[in-house]
């Protein structure tokens, strides 16, 4: 027994390429249906390739997509944050009130930061902390947080921003691209870095295809669900201050149903929604072809509601399909 | 309605002859043979993997035997489904009863043979009715209407058995029943066994506990390796006798053990406990040993061995590491201090399915292949590739999700990710449990090697032959409690059993 020599197989790292891979996943589909939408828009409207008419359309998805970036770590991890569109009404409630006390643009930012701060711990501690499973407690904070706008709010709405303030929204770095979406751009890196290349990137991963095994492995899970909680209130801020800045106004029904928006986004980027898996770079295609949809459906004048329904058949079928599709897969192997 | 218990050429109610029944890789069960006699409580005895619950599930017919005959009085038959057992009047009774909480408790008895009315509804009156004759005859005071959830472990069993005189069953089978219960309600369900053979029905009693199998069996069978390795009258045998042929066998041969230079004491236990799961646990291990933990199951190891890694809090204790006070709440401190635990349950606590091969390695190591938190994936590779080639893992590629692996090959992942965090101890919770025979002797020769180059090992098992074969030294948990110490010089079966079972020793 001692003397056989036992020779290690050789296993590859991988079998596939990353060109083949590529070429099989999810986000190469999504830039086949992005780039079909776009050639469709160009063809419908004379006036979508213009530069400006881009840019504009740009801030159609700019701010759900920050929110969506951490969005789409919450639900990789087995969560959810349904809360993100009311923290961004209290957000922006909490910046018009301080507006009235005769705060100036840094220290609205500051406020408006903090706020969706606080909002995300009290997620993340009531999920963390207490046990509670992520989409009670959020559909609860999604009331409580809108409804505080509604208490402080009224109906009145509050306006006289700082004119500084209103370059967040309205304001352009160079040439046609705007403020938001050269910060889109910098957080589509910032979470495809932090989703991909760090530890705590895989941590995510980890926690999301099988908790129990990811705590016994050493993975601070209570840890690092917290801090996703914190990132979706902070990025839900961020798109607050933008929104409120472009508007520059602030009513308690801001952003109401961008949650859905959201999840849908996050979804349609190839998150599997029961966690576990899901790209950076999906949601950022995902975030494109939201975006020019609604554009076009502006350029042809179709009306909002129309959207509404667009939104909510996407939804279903970008969670049925995979379903259906592994389901018919499955039944032909057999 | 009495049948006459002491007619001794009584025909049996159900036998079994020749039953043989194989899985892949595994022969759970050889030419067996078991005849169960109405109004006898037969025991039916052996160690974790003899094939008990292999044997239970034929007679319910939940498996279908692979050759061999079932016969009810005496007529050839076949159970191809757990309905065709329970209408020839075969019924289980589980550790765990299978009943539904949200029902009440005369649904729980009825249910699927409920009496109905002339308009075909369910006639509750008379339904409530039944119920509580058949309570009152197993002893049970109940309200047939409450729900089945407001009831503790003892009052649903006796539902159980109620549903089992509901359908007039001749066979009951009582897998481990007295498990969960207190010593009161072990009482009662010792009258309600008699009162069960007093009508005549055939009992097939399993049980651990040799105590409650001399207090009401009339035979006995002994199961080992899949094979029926003696049989008789209870009357007739002894304590000793049971235990001789429950684990009589060569062991030792097969397995890999090293002898080893045991160094200094590695990690200090000390009054270890936990309000419910265990209390005062002592001991020491030391460099180069492999400690075993043998109990029946339940007996409190899993939860003693997840406090000491701070998955569990235990109430009070201390643990020094090379002489240090250590403390650990969490897993993370754990794998910090050197301490990592290999779950019992690979499915669940150990592999992360969903997850590549190489990703599964690295995950509690990533502080040494990354960065600033920046993942090195070359150096994740490379670690995976060093310590899966150790295993002798087999699989296509490092970047294959570990759940398309077979189960062994999943053992050797989950053992390959702990290894790479190169703890001090390490902690296999039933590492063999459910994997292939190849794959469970490169898990035990992979044990020895770590053992020979100093690490310090911990091996939870209930595979007595596995303990035998690879432990320098023995403690038995028994109820949460160190019930026996005992060094591989002086080691046993039989003393191992006594100790797990709580048997006196025999003068």
């Amino acid at each position: 027994m001692a003397d056989v020599q036992t020779i290690a197989r050789h296993i590859p790292d991988r079998l596939e390429s990353r060109g083949a891979r590529l070429i099989k996943s999810w986000e190469t589909l999504l830039v086949a249906v992005a780039l079909a939408i776009f050639l469709v828009n160009s063809f419908a409207s004379p006036y979508f390739l213009d530069p400006w008419n881009l840019s504009d359309a740009t801030f159609n998805f700019t701010e759900k997509a920050m929110i969506a970036f951490a969005m789409a770590l919450v639900i990789i991890s087995g969560e959810i944050d349904l809360s993100v569109a009311s923290i961004i009404a209290l957000t922006s409630t909490v910046m018009g009130y301080a507006v009235q006390l005769g705060f100036d643009t840094p220290a609205l930012v500051m406020i408006g930061l903090a706020t969706g701060l606080l909002c995300g711990a009290f997620n993340g501690l009531l999920v963390t902390g207490l046990g509670l499973p992520s989409i009670v407690v959020t559909i609860g904070t999604m009331s409580l947080f809108r409804g505080l706008s509604f208490l402080i709010l009224g109906d009145q709405a509050f306006t006289g921003y700082p004119a500084s303030f209103s370059w967040f929204g309205q304001g352009y770095v160079w040439w046609v691209f705007s403020f938001e979406f050269c910060l889109f751009v910098l957080l589509a890196v910032i979470y495809g870095v932090v989703l991909h290349k760090t530890n705590f990137g895989r941590a995510v991963y980890a926690i999301g295809n099988n908790q129990t095994a990811a705590l016994f492995s050493g993975v601070r899970v209570g840890r690092v669900k917290f801090v996703l909680f914190l990132l979706t209130g902070l990025m839900a801020a961020i798109a607050s201050i933008c929104l409120t800045a472009r508007l520059g106004s602030t009513r308690p029904s801001i952003a109401l149903g961008w949650e859905l928006e959201v999840v849908t986004m996050v979804v349609l980027g190839g998150v599997n929604i029961l966690g576990g898996s899901g790209t950076i770079p999906g949601v950022v295609l995902a975030a494109l072809i939201m975006g020019m949809v609604t554009f076009g459906f502006g350029l042809l004048n179709v009306p909002g509601i129309v959207m509404s329904i667009f939104i909510g058949l996407l939804l279903i079928s970008v969670i049925a399909l995979p379903i259906l599709y592994r389901r018919f897969r499955g039944r032909r192997s057999h | 309605m009495l049948q006459d218990t002491t007619t001794s050429r009584m025909k049996p109610a159900v036998a079994l002859e020749g039953i043989s029944k194989s899985f892949p890789g595994v022969r759970a069960l050889s030419d067996v043979s078991l005849s169960l006699y109405p109004g006898s409580v037969t025991a039916l005895v052996g160690e974790n993997g003899a094939g008990k619950s292999t044997l239970v599930k034929i007679l319910t017919g939940i498996y279908q035997p692979d050759e061999g005959t079932i016969r009810v009085d005496g007529a050839e038959t076949r159970f191809p489904t757990a309905n065709s057992a329970a209408k020839a009047g075969v019924t289980a009774i589980h550790q765990e009863t299978v009943l539904f909480d949200e029902l009440s408790v005369a649904e729980n008895i009825f249910i699927g043979h409920a009496p109905r009315n002339g308009l075909g509804l369910i006639d509750w009156k008379k339904m409530n009715a039944d119920a509580r004759a058949l309570l009152s005859r197993v002893g049970a005071d109940l309200d047939p209407s409450i729900r089945l959830r407001d009831l503790g472990i003892a009052n649903k069993h006796l539902v159980a058995i109620a549903r089992a005189l509901s359908i007039d069953a001749r066979v009951v089978i009582m897998d481990e029943p007295t498990a969960a219960l207190s010593h009161k309600e072990i009482h009662e369900l010792y009258e309600l066994v008699d009162r069960l053979k007093a009508d005549g029905k055939a009992i097939l009693f399993i049980s651990h506990k040799f105590d409650e199998i001399f207090r009401i069996a009339d035979r006995y069978t002994v199961f080992r390796d899949g094979r029926m390795v003696g049989e008789g009258l209870i009357s007739e045998t002894t304590q000793d006798d049971l235990v001789r042929q429950m684990v009589g066998r060569d062991v030792g041969q097969v397995f890999p053990k090293q002898e080893v230079a045991i160094g200094e004491p590695v990690l200090t236990v000390s009054g270890y406990r936990h309000p419910t799961e265990f209390e005062d646990i002592n001991f020491e291990l030391r460099r180069g040993e492999i400690l075993g933990f043998y109990g029946l199951v339940g007996a409190g190891r899993s939860e003693f061995m997840q406090s000491l890694i701070g998955i569990t809090k235990p109430s009070a204790g201390a643990i020094r590491l090379d002489g240090h006070v250590k403390v650990i709440r969490s897993p993370a401190e754990a794998i910090e201090a050197g301490i990592v635990y290999v779950p019992e349950e690979r499915g669940r606590q150990g592999a992360i399915i969903g997850l590549p091969i190489f990703q599964n390695v690295t995950l509690p190591s990533l502080s040494r292949t990354s960065r600033a938190g920046f993942l090195r994936m070359a150096e994740e590779f490379a670690l995976a590739r060093e310590y899966t080639a150790r295993l002798d893992l087999r699989a296509a590629s490092l970047d294959q999700d570990v759940g398309t692996l077979s189960g062994g090959n999943q053992q050797k992942v989950v053992i390959a990710k702990w290894l790479a965090t190169r703890p001090k101890v390490i902690i296999l919770d039933e590492p063999t449990k459910g994997i292939d025979i190849g794959s469970k002797a490169a898990v035990h020769a992979f044990m020895s090697e770590l053992a020979a180059s100093g690490l310090s090992v911990i091996m939870v098992s209930s595979e007595i032959p596995e303990i035998m074969g690879m432990a320098d030294r023995v403690i038995v948990m028994r109820e949460g409690r160190i019930a026996g110490r005992f060094e591989r010089a002086d080691l046993t079966a039989e003393k191992l059993v006594r100790a797990a079972a709580g048997i006196q020793e025999a003068a």
